[in-house]
């Protein structure tokens, strides 16, 4: 597609990569189809080529972020089902993470949905702070019916108190930072990314990767000092401390791959993932030492379904007579192209595996999305959960704490992939698991 | 950039009023006029014109459709309707003056009749939207355009879409029973039903490919068939695009109709394997992508009166595949072409001729020419088997030049393409894209007998007026003053 910078524009590195994004793009709208808002919502301006074409025209005019370009890049979920469906392969993610930059420093959003996103960036980051917070709004979960209005402030409000979770699980011991020595001959040593959400909302994720791992023979460390991967900063256009978290995690994984060694720095938030898979992007105007830490740690970077299948896994419990219903994220399935790997996981863990109609389709959940954008979120969520429901499984399983927090609380028991892979590999049985 | 008819002025002049008479027939959501909404809706998928319409509307219903139409006809408003915005021929352009009409809310399957393999659907429900609500019970719509993830039906009603497998099953006009439309003046007429044929004149033969000048569909009803059995795709690669062409003619002169015959060159090989993954052979310097239906014992016997033909052209490579997940990636590529070739170039314009199928290998040898004498490289991308030809002209957007000499190639493409025998058409329409050739095609009085057919129905030439038809003489003077 034709673009106009002029040479004095290019020179900004941020828009020179969103130029080489847009003159890749050949306007075919293929990628419209398979977006949910547009799906949706039936306007090509919440479609990931009308999302194009917008921030194609701010970038170019170089004006401020405008209220009504905000509104229709806010809705977008960076879900990335646009990059899977992209024949030119347009790198929209980068284009838009560009404009969330650019929106952040040249626009000011209203006072509440500053304090609101400011709040979300400091606080879901920090575990010990967000578990304190958790517990201080467990009583008021009750009365997210009675915030009257359909406000965006009330709407947010119910969203942020249904999501809360019921009980607070107190913090784990791998929550903290150290060595889980692998069971027998060690084979391998990894690190992994502990996170930040998850390990407050739903800490026995993380507990079934580590035993699951350890008992594979594999060492699992989780440094001191890793964190969370920057992600939800990020999303949000929050620039400095994206890349303070980034920074982090690289100084810790970097440490450990030059002392013991490292094999591979596992994920089991796929969200994560695809965050620290880009580290290198990231890092791209930082100085050379630093963008070479980046690269190398991104290059480590594996979903543990990725490294799972690379190092093997099999069974120890007989199968389970239990239907799956696996739901794809859309950090694995877009943002990492990972699709065959659970599936094939859990079918060798003796599971019988379904798919829901519409598996592209994001759930609604997208980091802060579901907090920030509930409407959309809602209907996504429904959307969802009624195609899963229609495969008739006793479960779901999915590779993401967003998706799993999001599609609870209905019918169905939602678990992480791992749990259930743990589960048959010796581990205990999931939390709601029937069976 | 293209020329349009001059605005008119007293439209202009009124804008804020037709807005808010708009504003008053549809929800907030269904009306766009603030300059920067506009801009994406400045275009489709022919992006190198562009001009911003006065207003988008996004309606829900044919009611809805029927009010804006009788408002904007009343009020001497132009009307631009759009599907999913995916025409390469600039069907879809707006006008300065014009309101587009946005039919991708409307997008509801109403009722699939299996007993009468019928299906009523939404002028806004995709290609492969209707498909997939049939394929569970082992149905299929057949039309199948490459951009058949997006594109929507309304506007595959109004080009007369083909794809690949129309070779076998016709294009739209062949798989259509029915139409709800709107007229100009917001009267709602219902044409055919849901059987085949209809008393009186074809207005359905009428209104397909009709570029949304005669009305605005809303619904449509098909006709669905029943999956075949099975199907298998096999790929050939030839030394050359004339061994292939002929190849082509020698398979469709032996009687076979096989579903599908596409042609790759090799820039589009190489473009669509980086895409698809599919096995694409690399080394040749042109593909066959040939596909067949049927039970295994009717696979295997056209398979191999297939490979014999392929066998005395001198093939590099033939490969059948070996499985459904194989034939998937081969079409993956094939549909995912056009966009795959962005890849390699910026910016492409996708040419539409069709001649017979005798004539390829040397209109094949001549494009070349004709690119070596230009200086832009084509990648060849297209239905073989009907003789529908997709050069695509690679130029790059940002340097004008370049686009000149790739419009002025395209145009001598097309010129070729009618003087074999064939068309300037093959199943994108002419848009704005072609509208300046159609007098190589028809003559001046053939050209105003197609003018009065429009006028019968649209006196006023609301409806997409700047399509089609080359500008008439004042139109163009008055642009040019």
């Amino acid at each position: 597609m034709q673009t106009s910078f002029t040479a004095e524009q290019l020179r900004d590195p941020d828009t020179a990569v969103s130029n080489t994004v847009l003159r890749t793009c050949v306007h075919c709208g293929f990628c419209t189809a398979t977006c949910p808002t547009f799906v949706l919502l039936g306007d090509e301006l919440d479609s990931p080529r009308g999302r194009i074409y917008l921030i194609k025209d701010m970038l170019e005019a170089g004006r401020p972020a405008t209220e009504d370009v905000v509104r229709h890049i806010d809705r977008c979920l960076s879900c990335l089902s646009c990059m899977t469906t992209c024949p030119s392969g347009v790198n929209y993610m980068h284009l838009v993470d560009h404009a969330r930059a650019y929106i952040e420093r040249t626009y000011r959003r209203p006072p509440a949905e500053r304090f609101l996103r400011r709040v979300l960036g400091v606080v879901l980051p920090r575990p010990r702070l967000l578990r304190a917070l958790l517990s201080a709004a467990r009583p008021a979960r009750p009365l997210a019916g009675l915030i009257p209005g359909d406000s965006m402030l009330a709407q947010r409000l119910r969203a942020m108190l249904r999501l809360a979770p019921a009980t607070v699980p107190a913090a784990s011991p791998t929550e903290r930072p150290g060595v889980h020595r692998a069971q027998g001959t060690r084979k391998a040593r990894v690190a992994l990314l502990a996170g930040c959400a998850q390990q407050v909302v739903d800490p026995a994720i993380n507990e079934a990767t580590i035993r699951l791992l350890t008992r594979l023979g594999v060492e699992v460390v989780v440094p001191q000092g890793a964190g969370c991967c920057g992600g939800l900063n990020h999303h949000m256009g929050q620039h400095d401390p994206a890349m303070a978290l980034a920074r982090a995690n690289i100084d810790a994984w970097s440490r450990e791959a030059a002392g013991e060694g490292l094999d591979a720095v596992i994920i089991n938030a796929s969200g994560c993932g695809t965050t620290v898979k880009d580290y290198g992007f990231l890092f791209r105007s930082e100085p050379d030492a630093w963008r070479e830490k980046a690269e190398k740690v991104a290059a480590l970077a594996l979903d543990i379904t990725e490294f799972l299948t690379r190092f093997g896994y099999a069974p120890a419990r007989p199968a389970p007579d239990l239907t799956v219903a696996y739901h794809a994220a859309c950090s694995l399935q877009h943002g990492q192209q990972i699709t065959g790997e659970p599936k094939a996981l859990l079918k060798r863990a003796g599971f019988r595996v379904v798919e829901p109609k519409e598996p592209h389709l994001c759930c609604g959940s997208a980091g802060t999305y579901n907090l920030l954008q509930p409407t959309i979120s809602h209907r996504l969520r429904a959307r969802k959960l009624e195609n899963l429901k229609a495969t008739q499984p006793d479960l779901v399983a999915a590779g993401n704490i967003g998706c799993i927090t999001q599609l609870a609380g209905d019918s169905l028991p939602v678990v992480h992939t791992v749990e259930l892979l743990d589960w048959m590999a010796g581990g205990p049985r999931p939390a709601g698991i029937p069976g | 950039m293209i020329r349009q008819p001059p605005p008119k002025p007293d439209v202009m002049a009124r804008r804020d009023s037709i807005v808010a008479g708009l504003r008053a027939l549809l929800p907030e959501s269904g009306v766009i006029a603030e300059p920067i909404r506009l801009k994406p809706y400045e275009t489709d998928g022919l992006s190198a014109y562009r001009q911003p319409p006065l207003a988008v509307v996004l309606p829900e219903t044919t009611e809805q459709v029927a009010a804006i139409l009788r408002f904007c006809h009343e009020n001497g408003v132009r009307i631009v309707p759009r599907g999913a915005g995916t025409s390469l021929s600039g069907g879809a352009l707006p006008m300065q003056d014009a309101v587009v009409v946005g039919m991708m809310r409307m997008n509801q399957i109403l009722d699939i009749n299996f007993g009468d393999r019928t299906a009523v659907v939404q002028a806004g429900v995709t290609n492969i939207g209707i498909t997939n609500a049939v394929a569970g019970a082992g149905f299929f719509y057949a039309p199948d355009p490459s951009s058949q993830l997006a594109c929507m039906i309304g506007g595959n009603v109004n080009m007369n879409s083909g794809g690949a497998h129309c070779l076998k099953y016709g294009v739209t006009t062949n798989n259509l029973l029915g139409l709800k439309i709107v007229t100009i003046d917001g009267e709602v007429i219902d044409i055919g039903g849901d059987h085949l044929d209809a008393a009186g004149y074809d207005w359905l033969g009428l209104l397909t490919g009709s570029e949304g000048q005669l009305a605005v569909i809303t619904e449509v009803t098909v006709r669905i068939l029943r999956s075949p059995e099975g199907a298998r795709a096999m790929l050939v690669g030839f030394r050359s695009n004339e061994i292939a062409g002929a190849c082509v003619d020698a398979i469709i002169s032996s009687g076979i109709i096989p579903v599908a015959l596409e042609f790759m060159d090799r820039p589009a090989i190489h473009a669509c394997e980086a895409f698809a993954h599919a096995g694409y052979p690399l080394d040749a310097e042109a593909m066959l992508i040939i596909e067949v239906e049927g039970c295994v014992e009717e696979q295997d016997r056209l398979l191999g009166q297939i490979t014999e033909i392929c066998n005395k052209f001198d093939p590099i490579s033939l490969k059948v595949s070996q499985s459904a997940e194989e034939s998937l990636a081969i079409w993956k590529g094939r549909k995912g072409a056009f966009g795959a070739v962005g890849r390699i170039s910026p910016d492409y314009l996708c040419m539409d001729g069709t001649i017979p199928t005798s004539r390829l290998p040397d209109v094949l040898r001549r494009i070349q020419e004709m690119s070596d004498s230009y200086g832009l490289k084509v990648a060849n991308i297209f239905h073989a088997g009907d003789g529908n030809l997709h050069p695509l002209i690679m130029f790059d957007a940002n340097d004008p030049a370049s686009f000149h000499a790739a419009e002025t190639f395209g145009a001598d493409i097309l010129k070729l393409c009618v003087e074999v025998g064939g068309c300037l058409t093959g199943e994108h329409g002419v848009g704005v894209e072609k509208r300046d050739l159609m007098p190589v095609q028809f003559q001046a009085h053939e050209l105003d007998q197609q003018r009065r057919i429009k006028s019968a129905f649209d006196p006023d030439w609301l409806l997409n007026p700047s399509k089609v038809f080359p500008l008439t003489e004042p139109e163009a003077a008055a642009q040019a003053a």
